[in-house]
């Protein structure tokens, strides 16, 4: 530690810490455009500019390091006339429309033009015109000329998004930021840019002239879609949410925020909300009143358990539900005589149920991740699936972690890779083993525990590398992904990783599918009869359906959507009314989304963060906590006498409690896993169905501006040139793909990174509604 | 002796000639008050009275929708929302000064970059309903272009103060 003296006062700063770093920790601030904690210190705003004793010229605070006994003075006269000519040659090509800025009132520059800028301008001249720029549909470049230069958005680009989509062109008076010619904004991390701007030059489309700041009630909140529960700031005017914005946490989020949790809040008011109970007369659904939606219900739901058993009854929830609800649902279900209960919509393979040791989760803290040596991720779309998580690994690779990837698809993570192995899904399997073999021939063990009827990869030069990497690392760690997860071979992976982990002196876990991914083992959401993918195998009478579309969300919605049709009730709880309800819903009860609903998410890392409703419930929708314990009472199920969604997360978790109990991802045994043979046959093609970023569950669906972009284009049928080729295809080709009995008509394309005799077709699209399961085979047949 | 001058000024009506003394000095002297309506007192040109949205000349609405007035607005009267036009520009879509509410202190007029919103001289638009009382953006152009000479007029002789 340094001892140092900022204006007058003494503090002491770490070593290697800038001026601005020690400032900010003394409690001075020193007003700045381009510096960025987070990003690289460009020094070109000059606004910073601090002066120091015996330096004959002023330095940039965010480019001098502090050293000992240094005396800074951040506000002497010297220092108030260069802060206010700098601002005085910022204003004058800055165009003065604040009034119709949307920026206005959170503005960096209006801020320092009034605390430290001149009372008027001298400029007489003409000002700099910048031509509007295309954006993308969440950006808005339109009036580029507020740009200052401070490269923020530059920055972020090469160094936080891994892509560099913004550049600045020309020189001096002339130069202007603008993406590459023809090309738009497409990072799923982009709109961070637009919190980096201090000025209104990027700003959100979506949100254009919406509201002015100080008129949006800011309420904190819990993202409900990816699996690390990033921090929200909802921004709220008339109960309505018109902006979301990261809430700064370190050790999930930093201060970032992927475009999926910052845009999906369109989807909150968008035209397909359920507004009103509604039940199924004579054939079709009207609008009743809760106490006849919930009476109809609870006396259908008695009637199907007492004529043919409570094992006719399955309930499945979305695990983007919060743990009330998860755990009500489960109560309701089990208290009925079921334990067909579920939160895993988009599995296949569920032979590690009852074999967990405690509560699968990611393995590590996330903060960790960025220190550990050599990281592999299996079967994962880490962009698409995780960006944040992504993002993590990208600051690890450059730290010179070693990142090796062994997934399904050879798409670019923008992440420089140590190795990567593509394999179709069926080979997953096959590699993790000759890379466990690997990894004990170089720890000199005899022999690794491979489960049975695995038949190991030949060993190969990147899986060496990766073994390596691996056991030569102190600290390493082994993530299982989305497509790992939802593979058919999901067990043997998840024995594989531990088996590697153990060898490799490794952490291993789960990067998580959803929100709640965690939430659900922990509410005890899990099946003691049939599972996700069996409920519907096994069609029953009656189903609860919670905050899930069996046609977009379930591994298999061709499967689903038979037994549905074929139930005699199906109670669909969800804050949309979703029109294929209406071929199976027998009761639509409203359910609140996250935003007008108190619970609580547990993220990957075992995180508990609750979180309030941040406006009240529209219309007719009621919390889903609610809906189920009026359920319950109505059923007569005992213990569901509950006021507020904190009396029953005390039930779940101990009070005050910060991380839940008993994570732990290891195995207590690995016989009997499941292993579905018919698809390792030469010659036939196998789906990759990764879900779309955008698609991955209802609220995200909804998005307005994310609907827009170029992760939401429909599902095509994704091949190689070699496969191409045998089947006699061309890109532009129409083709029906088919699963079973369901078929679905995609156009044909060329993708170099989609691994040999195998076709991505995305899930999650009602387009591919009619297909079977996402790992499963398929026929391609040109129309 | 004091009762009876009393007895004799009441006799005489004296108090009587004394107050009519004051009506007659009063009823020649030159007088303060105006025969409203058909007379009215002359208006600074700062006078505070009903609110105008005014226009350019081309037209156009002077009114940027930056919602500075409401939020300067000490008795919240004003009520605003926006949208983007089809042009993309950024306008208002509703434009409401509650008049039962406004204190007419002129924050709101004081507060626009556009010299937008600005308080006439108009001052008798009383209502028999509450509803309207309630200005909304169309009356309120009206009244602007009604006013705008003055308005410009004002304006004008007021600049050199700002």
């Amino acid at each position: 530690m340094l001892d140092i003296e900022i204006d007058g006062k003494k503090a002491r700063a770490s070593e290697g810490s800038t001026v601005i770093e020690a400032a900010e920790r003394a409690g001075v601030h020193i007003p700045h455009f381009c510096y960025h904690k987070k990003l690289s210190v460009a020094n070109n705003c000059r606004m910073c500019l601090v002066q120091i004793e015996k330096m004959p010229k002023p330095l940039p605070a965010c480019a001098t390091n502090v050293s000992d006994g240094m005396k800074i003075f951040t506000h002497s006269g010297l220092v108030a006339d260069i802060q206010k000519g700098i601002l005085e040659f910022l204003l004058i090509n800055h165009p003065l429309d604040c009034p119709v800025c949307d920026q206005g009132g959170e503005c960096h520059l209006q801020d320092m033009a009034v605390t430290y800028g001149g009372a008027r301008s001298r400029y007489r001249e003409g000002k700099r015109v910048v031509s509007p720029k295309e954006g993308g549909p969440l950006i808005s470049m339109r009036e580029m000329s507020r740009c200052i230069h401070c490269a923020r958005c530059v920055r972020f680009g090469h160094e936080i998004a891994g892509i560099m989509e913004l550049g600045m062109t020309g020189r001096g008076g002339s130069s202007e930021i603008q993406t590459f010619i023809g090309q738009s904004i497409d990072s799923e991390l982009s709109g961070n840019m637009i919190d980096l701007c201090p000025v209104g030059a990027l700003t959100s489309k979506p949100f254009r002239f919406l509201a002015r700041s100080w008129e949006l009630s800011r309420r904190r909140s819990v993202s409900p879609h990816d699996s690390f529960g990033s921090n929200l700031v909802l921004h709220v005017k008339n109960d309505r949410v018109l902006r979301v914005t990261p809430h700064d946490n370190e050790e999930i989020n930093e201060c970032w925020l992927p475009d999926k949790d910052r845009f999906s809040y369109e989807g909150l008011a968008s035209a397909d909300r359920l507004k009103k109970p509604m039940i199924r007369v004579d054939g079709a659904l009207r609008e009743v009143e809760w106490n006849v939606a919930l009476d109809y219900t609870a006396h259908a739901l008695r009637d199907i358990v007492g004529t043919h058993g409570a094992e006719a009854l399955a309930s499945l929830a979305s695990p983007h539900s919060t743990l009330e609800e998860l755990y009500l649902l489960q109560k309701l279900t089990r208290g009925l005589g079921s334990g067909n209960i579920d939160f895993r919509p988009r599995r296949r393979d569920f032979s590690t149920d009852g074999k967990h040791s405690g509560i699968p989760w990611l393995g590590l803290r996330i903060a960790e991740i960025t220190d550990i040596d050599a990281a592999l991720v299996v079967g994962s779309f880490l962009r698409k699936d995780h960006p944040l998580f992504a993002h993590r690994l990208r600051q690890l690779a450059k730290k010179s972690g070693r990142v090796s990837l062994l997934s399904v698809l050879e798409d670019d993570p923008l992440i420089d890779l140590h190795a990567r192995i593509t394999v179709r899904p069926t080979g997953l399997a096959g590699v993790l083993a000759s890379i466990v073999r690997a990894a004990a021939r170089i720890v000199n063990v005899d022999g690794a525990a491979l489960p049975e009827g695995i038949d190991p990869f030949p060993e190969n030069e990147a899986v060496r590398v990766i073994a390596e990497s691996l056991v030569n690392g102190k600290n390493c760690a082994v993530f299982l992904g989305n497509a790992a997860e939802q593979s058919p071979q999901a067990g043997l992976l998840h024995a594989l990783a531990a088996e590697l982990a153990r060898l490799a002196s490794a952490r291993f876990g789960f990067i998580g599918e959803a929100a709640n991914s965690v939430g659900g083992y922990v509410a005890g959401a899990l099946p003691s009869g049939l599972n996700a993918y069996e409920m519907f195998g096994q069609p029953r009478r009656a189903y609860i359906l919670h905050g899930i579309e069996p046609g977009l969300d379930c591994h298999s919605p061709q499967q689903a959507l038979f037994a549905l049709k074929q139930a005699d009730m199906t109670v669909v709880l969800s804050p949309f009314a979703g029109g294929a309800f209406a071929d199976y819903a027998d009761v639509l009860l409203p359910a609140a989304p996250f935003s007008e609903t108190s619970g609580t998410f547990v993220n990957t890392e075992g995180r508990i963060q609750s979180f309030e409703g941040a406006c009240p419930p529209l219309d007719r929708t009621r919390p889903a906590w609610k809906i189920f314990s009026a359920l319950g009472n109505m059923l007569g199920l005992p213990g569901f006498d509950y006021d507020s969604s904190a009396r029953i997360l005390g039930e779940i978790v101990p009070p005050g409690s910060a991380f839940v109990d008993g994570l732990d991802n290891s195995l207590t045994g690995s016989a009997n896993l499941f292993m579905e043979t018919g698809l390792f046959a030469d010659g036939v093609l196998q789906r990759i169905a990764d879900v779309p970023i955008y698609f991955a569950d209802p609220l995200a669906r909804r998005g307005a501006a994310l609907e827009k972009t170029k992760d939401s284009f429909p599902p095509e049928a994704r091949m190689n040139a070699k496969t191409l080729e045998r089947y006699a295809i061309s890109t532009g080709d129409r083709v029906y793909v088919r699963q079973g009995g369901g078929k679905a008509l995609l156009t044909v394309r060329l993708d170099s990174s989609v691994p040999d005799t195998c076709v991505r077709v995305s899930a999650a699209h009602p387009v591919t509604a009619g297909l079977g399961d996402m790992f499963g085979t398929l026929e391609v047949e040109r129309v | 002796m004091s009762s009876m001058k009393e007895i004799f000024g009441s006799f005489l009506l004296r108090e009587l000639f004394g107050g009519l003394a004051v009506t007659g000095r009063y009823l020649f002297a030159p007088k303060t008050t105006v025969r409203y309506p058909e007379e009215k007192i002359p208006q600074s040109p700062r006078f505070r009275g009903l609110h105008a949205l005014r226009r350019y000349p081309d037209g156009e609405e002077r009114c940027v929708a930056c919602k500075l007035c409401e939020a300067a607005c000490p008795s919240m009267a004003i009520t605003i929302e926006i949208a983007p036009d089809e042009n993309g520009k950024r306008c208002t879509t509703r434009y409401d000064i509650d008049m039962m509410k406004c204190i007419f202190c002129g924050f709101c007029a004081e507060a626009c970059p556009a010299d937008a919103i600005v308080e006439t001289r108009f001052y008798e638009y009383s209502a028999e309903s509450r509803d309207a009382l309630v200005w909304t953006k169309d009356m309120l152009l009206e009244n602007g272009e009604r006013c705008e000479e003055q308005i410009a007029e004002d304006l004008g002789r007021d600049m050199k103060y700002r």
